[in-house]
């Protein structure tokens, strides 16, 4: 067995099946996984260059006749692998409700108005450094279906490519010291605090904008090369 | 330095907001090949809110490389990559090619081979597996599909011919599909 790409470290990973996520009971795999080796497939991925996202698509608040409803944030941060070292020129894609809790989605609602000024759609690409940013609008928790009374905590959905296959990510970001965190099974999918901590964001005074908006800072880890392939 | 990894998380049921579309960009001279299929529950219910990711090599069966000092490219190198939401029937589209065969670690080749991310509500990390193409000889000695239990290899080749192939997703029971630790 080739391995390019450390496996995912103790902790950090949900399993399929996590029965207070209800919708995993008849979607989680119910037979083993084969252990896939790291051929070319699984250790390239696409190149992302220039032309891979237009200058506005950071700025979820602008495109529109007006300002979207809501406080507007700055979300940034850097995409490192577990080594520590850069994702440079990678694509980040998010997506998020409005500031009611509203997706402008055709299967969302009518629990929360829409906003005609908010899409809430997002693209960038990471520096050289890894870091990436965002200008857009806090969303709102919003009710879903999953037990009585439930309620997501407000987050933003991440989508990473990385620079292989096997670094794909689709993650989401919460915010400090949401209450209804404790009580949300996705957010609660794996037992390590440490790891539920890391996709928490931050205040971030130096990415704050006075009198315009506010900082929140949310660095993103994937899965990093090893040093040579390890032959087992 | 060691970082603890980011936690993966639901692609939940509106990623169609974030995640667009891409179309796969055929190199020249490739042979066009359009794959069908549905992604069906543990209930054999269609799955009509999941995102299908493929991502191929090219028609000599290599990928592209980024560069090596770490530029920026005027102009990504996307060939190869693909995504398709299903719809409300659980079905899905997949417009692409043949792509040529892949070095296999420690010499020699792999089948043609498309891999493939799967993601949706009710899954809090993606699926991955592979779609393989009928009639390959190429099929008998790959590889990966030697490491998939015999009676269950045939979930991950495509059925059809003439460019017009099926491939289902079967997420549970019985026939479910193939999915890899990768
Ligand atoms: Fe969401």
């Amino acid at each position: 067995m080739i391995e390019v790409y450390r496996r995912s470290m103790q902790g950090t990973q949900p399993e399929y099946r996590f029965p207070p996520y209800g919708s995993t009971a008849k979607r989680a795999p119910t037979k083993l996984l084969v252990m896939l080796p790291h051929t070319l497939s699984e250790t390239t991925g696409p190149v992302f260059g220039h032309d891979s996202v237009k200058a506005r698509e950071f700025d979820l608040t602008a495109g529109h006749a007006d300002l979207p409803l809501g406080k507007r944030i700055v979300v940034s941060g850097r995409v490192l692998d577990d080594g520590g070292k850069p994702v440079r020129h990678t694509l980040v894609e998010i997506w998020q409700a409005n500031s009611a809790g509203r997706y402008r989605h055709p299967n969302d609602g009518p629990h929360s108005p829409l906003d005609p000024n908010f899409t809430g759609c997002g693209r960038a690409m990471t520096d050289a450094e890894g870091r990436y940013r965002f200008v857009t609008i806090e969303p709102g928790a919003y009710p879903w279906r999953n037990h009585y009374n439930a309620w997501r905590p407000k987050h933003i959905h991440f989508s990473l490519w990385g620079e292989a296959f096997t670094q794909r990510l689709v993650t989401q970001m919460y915010f400090p010291g949401d209450p209804l965190l404790p009580f949300d099974p996705i957010f609660n999918c794996v037992t390590d605090t440490k790891a539920r901590d890391r996709l928490v964001s931050s205040l971030d005074w130096e990415a704050t904008i006075p009198e315009s908006a506010i900082g929140y800072r949310f660095d993103i880890v994937l899965r990093g090369r090893h040093a040579t392939p390890v032959e087992r | 330095m060691s970082l603890q990894q980011s936690t993966s998380q639901t692609f939940g049921p509106y990623f169609h907001i974030g995640l667009k579309p891409i179309a796969v960009r055929l190199p020249a001279g490739a042979k066009p090949v359009v794959i069908t299929g549905r992604v069906l529950d543990g209930d054999g219910k269609p799955v009509s809110d999941a995102a299908i990711e493929t991502w191929q090599a090219d028609l000599t069966g290599a990928y592209p490389v980024p560069s090596t000092d770490g530029s920026y490219p005027a102009t990504s190198t996307l060939a190869g990559l693909g995504r398709v939401p299903t719809d409300a029937e659980g079905r899905f589209r997949i417009d692409t090619y043949l792509p040529g065969c892949v070095a296999a670690p420690g010499g020699g080749l792999q089948a043609p081979h498309i891999l493939v991310a799967i993601g949706m509500r009710g899954l809090l990390k993606h699926l991955v597996t592979r779609i393989y193409f009928p009639g390959e000889a190429a099929n008998a000695d790959d590889p990966v599909l030697k490491l998939v239990p015999a009676d269950r290899r045939d979930t991950l080749i495509a059925r059809g011919a003439s460019g017009e192939l099926q491939w289902d997703v079967v997420l549970q029971g019985a026939g479910e599909t193939v999915f890899f630790d990768c």
